[in-house]
């Protein structure tokens, strides 16, 4: 996306050759690099997957030793979280947020720049420990003691990895706070903001509160670890139950913090596809919040097999199936925006529509596992890897690809292949529904999550489910190459892209000059709202 | 100015942000208390001399206290009780005889930590005296008698017929030399 600044404004110089990127403080080349870092990291954590696959695809042990697949499904974890989905959101959030309220750039662009840059060290930190005695963290994502202990040279690593993740994340969401609240263009009223920068705003604000905490989290187990403190060592008072708690305090929350932009994302697409305004956008900003709000006092669904008493697991139960409510009114307003609206199927509206579908399944069964009686039989078995992996890609990663569809053109002012994008939404969408349904089946049948072998009377169902995830991850493939045609060249997008489609970003050029909005653009209650 | 604006919301979040890292080291005192309070993960309490005395005996129940001893891998000790069981009247001050040994030739310190289950019974579960409370050094083949006072509250629910008191004894180690001890365990388990 190097010629994304081309028509640049002639007064002010851009900086060139490596030192641009660098030393960017522009936000759309920094969003650039979140992005294509993001991209980057999804191929790494998805060649993980793969290795996983691979060894699934038949029981019996046949590619690498029980330690590496454990090393594989907790790293997979960490950077498809960390790496992929989170640096993603945030990349679509530095591009898009100064465009839509009308922001000259973001307002701390320096501390921006070290956001980003935190990134690659972090992962560097957290994949070496791969060529390192003891090997990569094996004891899942979730990091839980005593079993995290076992971990060798490694484990200061991964503290510190998560550290700078925290950091960066947190700076990041400072950053969008500060700039949707000081620097929005006249006449841009907070009821006026488009829904991405509202769901970004509740997520900013969910990383503030929640990151800390895991940072928190994390120092105890390195003190409990080097220092001899026992916050989480039976033999010295303390409870390593405490850590689950202070984990999931981050790690619901968490949950949000990667859906709610996806949320947002496809709240602007399916308005422009279906050529209607969205149906109930107080609703929605309201049912955003409660989502986020009700996120704090259901981290406990989590840990329903440890042993809790039994009014905290009614308590988290009934908290739990709360967020259902906010979450079908979302689900409601996006059906109803497309009642009886004149709708075309272009590839960022079928991602945007897929979301809809698939991530209701996600959703589905997240509302069986918030059941506690039937949580045991649900716990630790495939049936949560099949939830999860429903609702962050076809949930969270098809609305962060229908967002990079939509606002492709206007980033590198060509439209992209649209037939090319027609056949990567529908091999992922039936690569993605054969990869992870048969896991609801698997994980109902009693198969437990992270194992490298398994019974053979679940040998067809994991095969069938390696062959989704080969297709699905070859797919991929199709996305990337569209990218680089689109940057490449192709047929000159319009400023406003797609026919009808409203918002201030769309009043700028296809690339937008480099420095956004230098004049302020006015907004009026029409204007407002697409 | 924008700009001025820009820095008090950012130094506000960033103070937000400095106090939820708090919050996530507050966790640890508000979960022991939580803990206390209603008996999540079998703690059990303490109380004086004179408190235990002035709670009413009970003379017509009779409640079993079963004894369980654990000791960590780790550590080179024989542990156990001396009776497995006995019957106590609630409100009534009882003492339990543990006899600990140490089977290697060196000096070890140990600590005992306490549990008691079921966990609705661990909040009446109070003890005037218990070398859980200390760290524990047995001399080389040194064999040591070790007593617990206990009192089971006379408030106990009436349900609660049978409860079980359970000590895991653990190598305790110098904070000096704890990350040495901790590499060689994490060996010694995998």
């Amino acid at each position: 996306m190097s010629d994304a600044a081309v028509h640049d404004d002639h007064h002010d110089h851009k900086p060139t050759g490596i030192g641009r990127w660098l030393f960017s403080t522009n936000h759309k080349d920094i969003g650039t690099m979140y992005l294509i870092f993001a991209l980057t990291m999804f191929f790494v954590g998805g060649a993980m997957a793969m290795v996983i696959r691979a060894e699934l695809f038949q029981p019996g042990l046949q590619f690498v030793n029980p330690q590496f697949f454990n090393s594989m499904t907790t790293v997979h974890a960490l950077v498809m979280i960390f790496g992929a989905l989170m640096p993603a959101g945030v990349g679509l959030a530095n591009w898009m947020i100064p465009l839509m309220i009308g922001a000259p750039d973001m307002a701390m662009p320096r501390m921006n720049n070290m956001s980003f840059w935190l990134l690659p060290f972090s992962f560097t930190l957290l994949l070496s420990t791969f060529f390192m005695e003891g090997g990569a963290p094996a004891g899942g994502w979730t990091m839980y003691p005593p079993l995290v202990f076992q971990l060798g040279d490694g484990f200061p690593f991964l503290i510190f990895a998560v550290h700078l993740l925290g950091i960066s994340s947190i700076m990041g969401a400072i950053n969008i706070i500060a700039t949707v609240f000081n620097m929005r263009a006249p006449g841009m009223t907070f009821m006026r903001l488009p829904l991405f920068v509202w769901t970004w705003i509740i997520t900013a604000f969910l990383l503030i509160a929640a990151m800390p905490v895991l940072a928190g989290g994390v120092t105890m187990l390195l003190t409990d670890k080097f220092f001899g403190t026992a916050f989480f060592d039976a033999a010295g008072g303390g409870d390593p139950l405490l850590f689950q708690h202070v984990f999931w305090f981050f790690g619901h929350p968490e949950v949000y913090i990667l859906v709610l932009p996806s949320f947002g994302i496809i709240s602007q697409i399916i308005p422009t596809f279906a050529r209607k305004p969205l149906f109930g956008y107080s609703s929605m900003v309201y049912a955003t919040a409660s989502i986020a709000f009700l996120s704090f006092f259901v981290w406990a669904h989590h840990m329903f097999a440890v042993g809790m008493p039994l009014a905290g697991e009614l308590f988290f139960m009934y908290a739990t199936m709360m967020i259902a409510v906010p979450t079908g009114v979302k689900i409601f307003n996006w059906t109803a925006t497309m009642w009886k609206g004149s709708m075309t199927f272009e590839t960022p509206m079928l991602f945007a529509i897929g979301v809809l579908f698939m991530f209701s399944i996600g959703g589905f069964s997240g509302v069986m596992m918030g059941i506690t009686p039937v949580d045991f039989q649900y716990h630790d078995t495939y049936f949560i890897v099949a939830h999860f992996h429903y609702v962050i890609v076809p949930g969270i990663i098809f609305g962060i690809i229908g967002g990079i569809y939509y606002w492709l053109p206007k980033w590198t002012g060509h439209m992209y292949d649209e037939t090319l994008g027609k056949w990567h939404f529908w091999l992922s969408t039936i690569s993605v529904n054969v990869l992870f349904f048969p896991m609801h089946f698997i994980g109902l049948a009693g198969m437990p999550r992270r194992i490298p072998d398994y019974s053979t009377q679940f040998a067809d169902w994991n095969a069938i489910i390696s062959i989704g995830g080969i297709v699905f991850g070859l797919s991929q493939l199709i996305m990337v190459w569209v990218v680089i045609k689109c940057i490449r060249g192709g047929e000159k997008a319009t400023d406003e892209v797609w026919e009808g489609a409203h918002g201030l970003e769309f009043t700028l050029p296809s690339p937008p000059p480099f420095h956004s909005f230098t004049t302020p653009p006015e907004v009026t209650e029409a204007s407002a709202h697409s | 100015m924008a700009q001025q604006g820009v820095i008090k919301t950012a130094k506000k979040l960033g103070l937000f942000a400095v106090a939820m890292f708090g919050f996530g080291f507050a966790m640890v005192p508000i979960y022991s208390v939580l803990c206390e309070v209603t008996g999540i993960g079998g703690k059990t309490g303490v109380i004086s001399q004179s408190e235990a005395s002035a709670d009413e005996v009970d003379a017509d129940r009779l409640v079993t206290v079963e004894f369980d001893s654990n000791v960590h891998p780790d550590l080179p000790w024989k542990f156990k009780a001396l009776k497995y069981k006995m019957s106590v009247h609630p409100g009534e001050m009882s003492e339990a005889i543990f006899i600990v040994e140490n089977k290697s030739d060196k000096a070890v310190v140990g600590k005992a930590v306490p549990s008691v289950a079921p966990e609705k019974a661990s909040v009446y579960f109070n003890k005037t005296e218990c070398f859980c409370f200390t760290k524990q050094l047995l001399e080389p083949g040194e064999r040591k008698e070790m007593i617990v006072r206990f009192i089971v509250g006379s408030e106990l629910p009436e349900d609660i017929l049978i409860m079980t008191l359970s000590y895991t004894f653990f190598l305790v180690t110098d904070n000096a030399d704890v990350a040495a001890s901790d590499t060689k365990a994490v060996k010694t388990i995998s």
